[in-house]
């Protein structure tokens, strides 16, 4: 299971740099910004790095490049084809391999002269504050706000720098948390969103190279606070918009009534996250109220049996192009004005991609009135598993 | 008052699609209630039953936080933007 590697107890500081160091990173060393000083504070530097995914593979890759000394790597997922369209520390035939060992093998090619651990593990309240201790600096690159609470938590408890960013489709957001006059991640965020509410990227896409730029940066202010040069970004929310290509800036302050980083903590240790987010087990649940359902495997018996059955898709345009089920569409954002379409004497089925816009849709046609209605479970990816597997899944 | 609303990527979609709205508004207040209005479904987005404004949603005049200026009373004056920061996590959960 997890690959936990003991750290070493604290070796000395490394007081100089070999030849080959010397020439590796030359040009850090030829600026007055970096010079040998600062590439031993690189040299002796310990970065945690919590995700290797599409934030991750930048980080792994600039913070090994310029030589930080330990980089920790935590991840417990495995490499996945569809992970190849932006985590680029891995290549095609790492599909199946634990992440965090794939992207310790790729940064171990890259330099070999750094400390590289893979931490092949989940992270979590009962392990995140050992697994932090040993590290400086933290940077989080993590998918889901469970995740993002407990990182943060965990390094305001012990006072370690939080390197924060995220992104969604063609939108970033980066800054640093944990900082000791500055925010935290719950100064901004007091409390998560119910689940459901904020589409993920496996539902709302991304641009590949999104992380890839805000990873960079992550990347950047974890040197620029190793190296103690130029203004970090403590205190500010950076802002990244890909298709307008601007950035923007917004004031983050420290929440005096913070209940963790604030005058008055009153919280002294880590929680359970996935109950703080609403989250159980393993998948988060679709909206508050549970719909009707059908499995693929019932709806084909019953359209092959006759059924008059009303097809709701409420997909957007371009996924109706890449495959459909001959459904009427009308796309979620839509529903509500355009529900006249739709015949509450009719037996409706709606579906989407995996089974959760549809159940929102569901659920809010019920409110409005509508009695026979149901959600096709799994959506077409279920369909395309199930019932005709000609049907692509993307 | 002419007002800016920056509406994020997530809350687009019940939108019409848009990436901003501008509104006649006195207060932030009522900027967003000018948003809520023009596109009701972003109404339980954005605000509890209760008709207080969602702690994981952040609303900025300009590059402040309305938390700390007069929140939904803050004054408005022409040209400003307010802008609606929800939390985002990204990923796969």
């Amino acid at each position: 299971m997890a690959t936990t590697t003991q750290p070493q107890t604290v070796a000395k500081s490394a007081t100089s740099l070999s030849n080959e160091e010397i020439l590796r990173y030359s040009r850090h060393l030829i600026m007055p910004e970096v010079g040998m000083e600062g590439q031993l504070k690189l040299k002796n530097a310990r970065v945690l790095l919590i995700g290797t995914g599409g934030l991750g593979a930048p980080l792994g890759l600039y913070l090994a490049a310029a030589g930080v000394g330990r980089l920790g790597l935590v991840d417990f997922d495995v490499v996945d084809f569809t992970n190849l369209q932006r985590q680029v520390t891995f290549g095609t035939s790492d599909v199946g391999r634990f992440k965090s060992e794939a992207a310790r093998e790729r940064l171990s090619n890259l330099n070999a002269s750094i400390q590289i651990e893979a931490f092949e593990t989940k992270l979590t309240s009962e392990n995140a504050l050992d697994l932090f201790k040993d590290f400086d600096v933290i940077v989080d690159g993590t998918d889901n706000f469970p995740t993002r609470y407990l990182v943060n938590d965990a390094c305001i408890l012990l006072g370690k720098p939080n390197v924060y960013g995220s992104i969604f489709r063609f939108e970033g957001q980066a800054t640093v948390f944990g900082m000791p006059e500055g925010p935290c991640y719950r100064c901004l965020y007091p409390e998560p969103p119910p689940p459901g509410l904020v589409p993920s990227c496996a539902e709302g896409g991304v641009l590949g190279v999104l992380p890839g730029i805000v990873g960079s940066i992550q990347a950047m202010e974890t040197i620029k606070l190793i190296l103690g040069r130029g203004e970090n970004l403590v205190g500010r929310l950076l802002l990244f918009d890909a298709l307008a290509m601007k950035f923007r800036e917004l004031k983050l302050r420290k929440n005096p009534n913070c209940p963790m980083c604030g005058e008055h903590r009153t919280i002294n240790k880590l929680i359970d996250y996935y109950e703080f987010c609403g989250v159980r087990g393993e998948e988060a649940p679709g909206p508050d109220v549970q719909v009707p359902e059908i499995t693929p495997r019932e709806l084909k018996s019953r359209l092959d049996r006759g059924d008059d059955l009303f097809i709701l898709d409420v997909r957007e345009p371009h996924e109706f192009q890449i495959c459909n089920l001959k459904g009427h569409l009308i796309p979620l954002g839509e529903l509500a004005r355009r529900v006249h379409e739709l015949d509450s004497s009719r037996e409706i089925v709606a579906h989407c991609r995996s089974g959760k816009r549809s159940a929102e849709a569901v659920d809010f046609l019920r409110k409005a009135g509508f009695r026979k209605i149901l959600n096709l479970k799994g959506g077409i990816l279920a369909w395309s598993d199930e019932v005709d597997s000609s049907v692509p899944k993307y | 008052m002419s007002v800016k609303v920056m509406i994020p990527t997530p809350l687009r979609v019940y939108a019409g699609k848009r990436d901003s709205a501008e509104f006649s508004a006195a207060t932030v207040g009522e900027a967003l209630g000018g948003l809520t209005t023009q596109y009701a479904e972003l109404r339980k987005h954005l605000y509890t039953e209760d008709g207080n404004l969602r702690a994981f949603v952040n609303v900025y005049l300009n590059d402040e936080d309305i938390r700390y200026l007069a929140k939904e009373n803050t004054p408005t004056k022409d040209g400003d933007t307010i802008s609606i920061i929800p939390s985002i996590a990204g990923g796969a959960s």
